[in-house]
């Protein structure tokens, strides 16, 4: 069996088994699981930057607060709006505002390169807490979940928690499949040729910083996806949604599921919420639940010790990430 | 004789005080291999830095195909017809030997919103790859990752890669370095069949070498050319084995 089709079945067995998830899992379980897929998707768009283009991002909650703030503020504050609007208008703003500080920040690199989209996440973050644009720190609450209507005709409605998870499986595996397929484009070959050298890259005639700007807007309105989806889980956005402890989540679930993979980012977001969960829980660790971070801490750094690939090291022995499986077909395995 | 393909006027590259490259005017042919020779710091990875983009000039003008390429990014000129190799291998160390070739033919014709398509269903893109690794006799490592190559073919994928972009002129800065007697010959070879047609800069300390298939020379020292002209005439220029030689016995050797 080739790696591409092995993971075609392993993508279907997951799909699977979370599709069937609500139907055993109780209503809590199916929430948290819910809120697992939209940090996947937030994880994977993280990924295309870190894992295939180089571009190491430290601000990367900014997409994902945005999104979740242009749900707060462009829809009407007492009516449901419409996802068919909604969610576009929200990842467009989160693409403009990639454009526009992708011009700034593309230009430099490596630790300058971390700081700048660190900054950038967080002019933004005290933009809302400090001024009565989107309620200062208390944040806005969003009454009504967007429609997903077509017509008088309800596709689903996203009050119900069940429809919601299956609304969010669709669009995480959907977001799966098309990283995929754009990593497997000419597109994405020259992403990773320019993640590997960029500087040959150039020197071959790639205009090096467009494809950068491309995968950065790309990136930065697939985490407003994520965003768009957690501001309407949740029913309220803050400022902390903006705040670069979500900046670095978010690196720890793609450090620790294994960057430069896509699905490694997916079950970075798993294992990170779940032991967070279980870390947390009173009932198991008393006292000692409060400080729930120290454990992950610890958890964090025999990942990065022991499994410098993260968790999808643990599946794929081979050591070539960027390589797709077409090109080495004689492999062993 | 025909119109150069490149001609450079004057350039000149400071370095704050230092200037590495100083006035430097010389003409490239298709079918010539123009080498430039000279000690160690004599300019000669600089000025092909200056032909290629690397590096702005400070001063002169370089055309090529009878347009102004000086200052304009490397991206562009290479879009333009320029390939170069570097002295220090500069290829993608994880991709196999064809996905080195294959992306950089991909430069030739990038279709980047064809983001539906698999990057490897392009028929034009896979034949220059192909014959680009053909040419540099590495067809039979294809499927190698390219770090697990010996540093021999590895200098012959950096010319492979070159090849891949399909230029009309080639910039070859040491390709010879730190390969074996074996390989060198085999590289030689290449580069003469490659001069037919190609315009080709070759940058060389193998003086066996520059002699077996130059055939034009410039030498600098400190930045400056202080003589070109054919090999017998660089051979003879008393100003030549006094500056840089230090004795005809060398030139030979």
């Amino acid at each position: 069996m080739t790696p591409a089709r092995t993971r075609l079945f392993a993508l279907l067995a997951c799909a699977l088994l979370l599709a069937l998830f609500p139907l055993f899992g109780g209503t809590f379980y199916v929430q948290l699981i819910a809120k697992v897929m939209i940090l996947a998707i937030f994880a994977m768009s993280l990924d295309l930057l870190i894992g295939y283009t180089g571009l190491v991002s430290f601000g990367h909650a900014a997409y994902f607060g945005l999104a979740g703030y242009a749900l707060a503020l462009l829809g009407p504050k007492y009516e449901a709006a419409s996802l068919w609007w909604s969610l576009p208008a929200a990842m467009a703003v989160c693409a403009l505002f990639a454009l526009v500080t992708g011009l700034l920040v593309l230009r430099t690199k490596g630790i300058f390169f971390i700081m700048v989209t660190l900054a950038f996440a967080q002019m933004l973050y005290f933009v809302f807490h400090d001024t009565k644009l989107g309620g200062g720190s208390d944040g806005i609450y969003i009454y009504n979940k967007p429609e997903l209507k077509i017509g008088d005709f309800a596709l689903a409605n996203l009050d119900k928690i069940e429809h919601f998870y299956y609304f969010v499986l669709i669009l995480m595996l959907a977001v799966y499949l098309l990283l995929r397929r754009v990593l497997g484009s000419t597109f994405g070959r020259a992403l990773v040729g320019i993640k590997v050298n960029e500087h040959r890259m150039q020197a071959l005639g790639f205009p090096v910083f467009r494809y950068k700007l491309a995968s950065y807007v790309l990136a930065g309105a697939l985490g407003g996806l994520s965003g768009y989806l957690a501001a309407v889980q949740f029913g309220f956005v803050n400022p902390e949604i903006l705040s670069w402890h979500k900046s670095g989540q978010v690196m720890m679930m793609v450090i620790l599921g294994g960057m430069g993979t896509l699905y490694g980012p997916v079950l970075g977001a798993f294992a990170f919420v779940l032991l967070q969960e279980t870390f947390s829980n009173q009932a198991w660790f008393g006292s000692l639940a409060k400080h729930w971070q120290l454990a992950m801490g610890g958890f964090v750094v025999l990942v990065a010790l022991y499994l410098p690939r993260g968790l999808a090291g643990l599946i794929e022995r081979k050591a070539q990430p960027a390589v797709e499986e077409e090109e080495k077909p004689k492999e062993k395995p | 004789m025909s119109e150069p393909i490149l001609r450079t006027h004057e350039l000149t590259k400071r370095f704050g005080g230092l200037v590495a490259v100083d006035k430097v005017s010389l003409e490239l042919h298709v079918g010539e291999v123009h080498a430039v020779i000279g000690p160690n710091g004599a300019g000669k990875s600089t000025l092909t830095n200056l032909l290629s983009g690397d590096l702005p000039p400070t001063s002169g003008t370089v055309q090529f195909e009878n347009r102004d390429i000086a200052g304009l990014p490397s991206d562009r000129i290479s879009r333009l017809g320029v390939g170069r190799s570097y002295q220090k291998t500069n290829i993608f160390l994880p991709f196999t030997v064809f996905e080195n070739c294959r992306l950089a033919a991909q430069s030739r014709a990038p279709r980047a919103w064809r983001v539906w398509r698999g990057a490897g269903v392009f028929g034009d893109t896979n034949r220059q790859a192909e014959a680009a690794m053909e040419a540099a006799g590495l067809a039979h490592r294809r499927e190698r990752v390219a770090a697990t190559l010996s540093h021999g073919e590895q200098r012959q994928l950096e010319i492979a890669m070159c090849l891949a972009t399909q230029p009309r002129l080639l910039l070859l800065d040491e390709p010879l370095a730190g390969m074996g007697p074996h390989e060198s010959h085999r590289m030689v070879d290449l580069i003469r069949k490659l001069s037919e047609g190609h315009a080709i800069m070759l940058i060389e300390h193998d003086m066996d070498a520059v002699f077996a298939v130059a055939h034009k020379l410039t030498v600098m020292v400190n930045g400056e050319v202080i003589e070109s002209g054919t090999p017998e005439t660089v051979r003879a220029s008393p100003a030549v084995q006094l500056a840089y030689l230090g004795g005809e016995d060398n030139l030979h050797g």
